[in-house]
């Protein structure tokens, strides 16, 4: 186990290594850099500087250096932990990541349960009363679920919990709570918003989880061993949960890495429907203003986010199925 | 057995496409729609930017056959709406009118437009008497008194397009690289192979976020539109690309490959000749599957306000104003463009599956 860790840890360099230079790409890609964005601000109130103190800025952020010194520089900077300034925001990258980006973990955290808890029951019965009633409507929930932008379900239910009960959903907090520090009214009227995002981020993964469950178990319920058992007398619930559903469930744990870069993305866009106090709309807001030290941080966190879960997954994979532990890769 | 058929492949691929009777319907509802989606200039009422000032933010009217006194009429009308200000909200509401009806006529003249962009055109399919005052708008109208039902048709052409576009592109990409890997193996495979892992462990939606939001607001409609389909395959071609390369690996070994190989033919020959038609379906059924992932990207990009911008009319940028509550308490039929999205992914998905069965035509056979 131990070296499967190790080998798993290392492997997780690379991508990041990656991403890092993507995430650095994406940051150059604007026309300008934050400088020319800043002089450009200033002008426009009146300000102009000095030449001087435009170089002085300019070496400020490296930008007198040649390109591959300004990643160095600038990952460098990201791995101690200083992600630049937001111009945007006028204040530390770091201050605005850090109080959202908890939500972000939450909320996505809460929908790879909330999709699991309803999926693999209704996989599992799905397969056992394969092509029941309940078989077909339930594959037919899941192809509307899978079929609906995120964001849509989020404006439905807005619609819905508005013209049947008057309410209005939105943000993570109540008016009252927003700003209040932490107690344990806040925390339940935290509770009593979180599940609106988190139902309508869990959707959408539903639909392939139930069928990847059902196709796992079938597969699994024709093999001999089920008749054996089954010829023994061994009692049917027990039989299905102790045997083939453990068997089944198996593939599902690697389904994580499949889900959450999912998960994440559609926190990002229901995050801003619903006003969320979480990275999503922090995104959007720097990418339209073309902040882009704010954005690259932003993606590159989310993204490490979801490599890190990725990790976790296969770890986890890996003590339950010893299998995979001695495999060479 | 009396009689002997032969049936060629897609012959029989057909055959049993046909028996699943969902992606028969599946492929139906997309035939319809894209015909909508290339005749969308003849088929709406209205252009997509023309202003209706009597109505505004005006709800969907019904198409009737019968009128107030229960009297049948063959040729369906609607009825005039008579607005009233609330007087203690301010807002504007519609109700119908009982006393005028407007028949609807079909061919008429209306506004004129660019048919293609190839020639001038002032014939619509249908709408009431253009010289009169009545007006018809089947889905409502938005803010600026904008026909809903000619803007979803004008959307549907750059929406459904931007799938098939994009899957064009993820097809080439995924093809092409998954092809070199599995077929060349050794280094170029394993950079591929890790590349795809990269790709596939990154969340796509603030990537596509941020390459789209890069797109310099100066470029011309149809440039912003290749742009968002670029960045929309250029991180779609992964699954494509293990698919391809799985299939490639397992094939280069079988007896048909190694025969041709041994006979003389060059690489290409055999990629090209004999490898590729194997499993093209598999990639034909794989690409169907891939093009909602690419119609709800544009959809969500458009949505947030980085992807298509208007005057450009998308689904996706049709959803954009119903952004938040108010105006989807106000207005809810704003959100009709994301039925349509629902409808066409959900048909490719159905279309997909059954492609996917009758992609082997053989599978059910050899078990009947």
């Amino acid at each position: 186990m131990r070296n499967y860790l190790a080998r798993r840890l290392l492997g997780m360099i690379p991508t990041l290594a990656v991403i890092s230079v993507l995430v650095f790409i994406i940051i150059q890609l604007p026309e300008g850099d934050i400088v020319t964005s800043t002089l450009d601000r200033l002008s426009a109130t009146g300000v102009d500087l000095s030449d001087d103190r435009i170089q002085n800025l300019r070496a400020q952020y490296n930008l007198d250096q040649p390109l591959p010194i300004q990643y160095l520089g600038w990952i460098g900077n990201f791995i101690t932990g200083d992600m630049g300034f937001s111009y945007l925001f006028a204040r530390p990258v770091n201050e605005l990541v850090w109080e959202r980006i908890g939500y972000t973990l939450l909320i996505t955290v809460c929908a790879l349960i909330f999709t699991w808890v309803m999926a693999l029951p209704i996989g599992i019965y799905s397969a056992v009363r394969q092509y029941s009633i309940a078989d077909y409507s339930f594959t037919t929930i899941g192809l509307i679920g899978l079929a609906t932008p995120n964001f849509l379900i989020a404006l439905v239910l807005m619609y819905l919990g508005y013209s049947w009960f008057g309410l209005s959903f939105g943000g993570l907090f109540s008016p009252e709570y927003l700003n209040a520090p932490w107690s344990w009214e806040r925390f339940t009227d935290m509770l009593s918003h979180l599940w609106i995002p988190v139902v309508v981020i869990g959707t959408s993964g539903m639909a392939i989880t139930m069928r990847l469950m059902r196709a796992n178990l079938l597969d699994e319920l024709k093999k001999p061993y089920v008749t054996t058992a089954r010829a023994k007398g061994v009692p049917p619930l027990k039989l299905l949960l102790k045997y083939p559903v453990r068997i089944a469930i198996n593939p599902f744990i690697s389904t994580i890495g499949l889900l959450l870069p999912a998960l994440i993305s559609g926190e990002a866009i229901v995050g801003v429907v619903l006003n969320l106090p979480t990275t999503g709309p922090l995104l959007v807001q720097a990418l339209i203003a073309q902040d882009m030290y704010l954005a690259g941080s932003l993606i590159m966190l989310l993204s490490m986010l979801t490599v890190v879960g990725m990790l976790l997954s296969d770890l986890l994979l890996a003590w339950v199925d010893p299998r995979i532990r001695y495999e060479r890769t | 057995m009396s009689e002997l058929r032969e049936l060629t492949p897609g012959q029989l691929a057909w055959l049993k496409f046909r028996r699943h009777r969902l992606a028969m319907i599946a492929a139906g509802s997309l035939i319809f729609l894209y015909t909508i989606a290339i005749f969308c200039e003849f088929i709406s009422p209205y252009t997509p930017e023309q202003r209706n000032s009597r109505a505004i933010n005006a709800p969907p009217m019904d198409v009737r056959f019968f009128d107030a006194e229960g009297q049948f009429n063959f040729r369906p009308f609607v009825y005039d709406l008579e607005l009233t200000i609330n007087p203690d909200t301010w807002m504007r509401e519609y109700e119908e009118d009982a006393s005028t009806a407007y028949p609807i006529r079909f061919f008429t003249r209306g506004e004129p437009y660019e048919f293609w962009g190839l020639f001038e055109a002032e014939r619509h399919l249908f709408s009431v008497d253009p010289n009169g005052p009545g007006y018809i708008h089947w889905f409502g109208t938005d803010s600026l008194g904008r026909d809903v039902f000619s803007r979803v048709l004008y959307g549907a052409r750059v929406s459904l397009s931007i799938g098939v576009v994009g899957v064009g592109l993820t097809l080439f990409l995924g093809v092409l690289l998954g092809g070199f890997a599995g077929y060349l193996g050794g280094i170029f495979d394993s950079a591929v192979q890790r590349m795809t892992e990269v790709l596939q462990s990154i969340p796509t939606l603030p990537l596509w976020m941020a390459l789209s939001a890069a797109l310099p607001a100066a470029w011309s409609p149809i440039t912003t539109y290749f742009g968002v389909t670029i960045i929309l395959s250029l991180f779609g071609w992964t699954t494509l690309a293990r698919q391809v390369r799985g299939r490639f690996l397992a094939m280069r070994e079988e007896d048909f490959v190694v025969a041709a190989r041994l006979i003389g033919a060059n690489d290409q020959r055999v990629v090209f000749r004999h490898m590729l038609p194997s499993f093209s379906s598999h990639i034909i059924t794989t690409a169907t599957l891939a093009v909602p992932a690419m119609i709800l990207g544009e959809t969500a990009l458009s949505f947030l306000g980085i992807g298509l911008r208007a005057p450009v009319v998308s689904w996706g940028v049709l959803l954009q104003q119903a952004q938040n509550y108010q105006v989807i308490v106000m207005t809810p039929w704003l959100l009709l463009p994301g039925a349509f999205i629902v409808v066409t992914v959900i048909a490719f998905n159905l279309l997909g599956d059954g492609l996917r069965d009758a992609a082997d035509p053989y599978s059910s056979l050899r078990q009947q």
